[in-house]
């Protein structure tokens, strides 16, 4: 069977939340690298793939897909039965992971992304980090662990008790606002935030990153 | 088997994405009015349900669920087979569907949104429409629209060539673009994208939850 192709960059946030998921249900794959600096994601070439010029994208088989949500749950429901299970183990617990992951998307995404893009892009092209944008958008990350804060004290992970891609799709840009931004204290000040991402930041697929 | 029960408004676009998805599932629910002018969504009954404060919310038995985009994919696995196939026939089609859900939640959905809230919420609060802002947004959701457009081209509907999710999903935020923002010509103006315009709002499930509260 041929290996699944992903067109991505090692750095993306949305990249390395396809190749997590890969590793947690043991997919091979093989990672062609995008040149974001040279602008590879505007070619002709990859826009054949993802006409929206993002990454990462994939290729399995006949099917190229992207959106890197969309890729993990059709990589967690195409190999269920291998590797973590990362849907829950009914409709109902399903339900609810689909639930934190769109949580994630629609609610901790976009502040947090907006944090990381002032650290790290605009510098990178000649501007500077807009600070008032940043605290901003920590607030909004803030009032949204303060909600998981509660939810996780009843609940050892997200959607349950059980691993799941509403935990994964976390792991990315949490772990750049901690070790690029600086910004670790809006999860270690939180009791059940800081015990849940010590766990899932441990996992030996996270920490082989 | 109780029914449904949605907590929500029926001018709320959310609301209106699950009642089209519960009419095209053909499944029975009941309306239970949350009144944010009232200040319902933020009451701790409503907050108990969902802590966010946000509409809609579901409860079908003992489970309780929000994100209405979740809710959408609980119902249309939960209901496959009966009503409208809204999820594709095969792995790789719902694949497809879940991609074009994103690109509607992650890429539409914000400046559609953006452009609603200047136009509309803004001046209903006592301040002015920021047409710079209005501008930016309109020529962020026409570069997607070309790409809906190239994509509608070769494809009947957004994930192939049958209506699912990914269609749904884009109903409500659109008709309010197209009615009460006057930003029709987005959609008129590029021949693939009126079609498939014109199909999906045809539709008698959408047409029933605009009837009472267009």
């Amino acid at each position: 069977m041929a290996m699944i192709k992903v067109h991505g960059h090692h750095l993306s946030t949305a990249t390395r939340l396809v190749l997590c998921c890969l590793e947690e249900k043991q997919v091979d794959y093989e990672l062609a690298f995008v040149d974001l600096s040279a602008g590879d994601h505007k070619q002709p070439q990859y826009l054949a793939l993802n006409p929206f010029g993002v990454v990462p994208s994939i290729q399995d088989g006949d099917l190229t897909l992207f959106e890197s949500r969309a890729v993990i749950k059709y990589l967690a429901t195409k190999y269920r039965g291998q590797g973590t299970e990362l849907l829950g183990n009914n409709v109902s617990e399903q339900a609810l992971v689909d639930q934190w992951c769109e949580v994630e998307g629609q609610s901790f995404n976009p502040p947090a992304s907006t944090i990381l893009f002032q650290t790290f892009v605009v510098p990178i092209k000649g501007g500077r980090t807009d600070e008032a944008v940043v605290k901003m958008n920590v607030e909004k990350v803030v009032k949204v662990l303060d909600i998981y804060e509660e939810r996780l004290s009843k609940s050892k992970y997200l959607a349950g008790d059980f691993f799941s891609l509403a935990d994964l799709q976390h792991l990315p840009c949490t772990e750049y606002l901690i070790n690029g931004c600086g910004k670790g204290d809006v999860i270690s000040s939180r009791k059940h935030v800081k015990a849940w991402w010590k766990d899932i930041s441990s996992r030996p697929v996270e920490e082989s990153h | 088997m109780a029914t449904i029960k949605v907590l929500g408004y029926s001018g709320s676009i959310t609301t209106r994405t699950v009642l089209c998805c519960l009419k095209e599932k053909r499944v029975d629910y009941e309306l239970v009015v949350v009144d944010p002018a009232a200040g319902d969504h933020l009451q701790p009954r409503y907050l108990a349900l969902n802590p966010f404060g946000l509409v809609p919310t579901i409860q079908d038995g003992d489970l309780t669920l929000f994100e209405s985009r979740g809710i959408l994919k609980y119902l249309a696995k939960k209901y496959k087979g009966q009503g409208t196939e809204l999820y594709g026939n095969s792995l790789s089609e719902e694949a497809l569907v879940e991609q074009w859900c994103e690109v509607e939640g992650q890429s539409y959905n914000s400046p559609a949104l953006t452009i609603l809230s200047q136009i509309v919420f803004v001046p209903k609060k006592g301040g002015t429409t920021d047409e710079a802002v209005v501008e930016l947004n309109v020529e962020k959701v026409g570069k997607l629209l070309d790409i809906y457009e190239e994509r509608l081209s070769k494809s009947k509907y957004l994930a192939g060539d049958f209506f699912s999710l990914a269609d749904l999903q884009h109903l409500a935020t659109t008709h309010y673009l197209v009615t009460i923002c006057g930003k029709g010509d987005l959609i008129s103006s590029r021949k693939h994208v009126k079609a498939w315009w014109k199909d999906i709002s045809s539709r008698p499930t959408w047409k029933k939850v605009t009837e009472k509260a267009p």
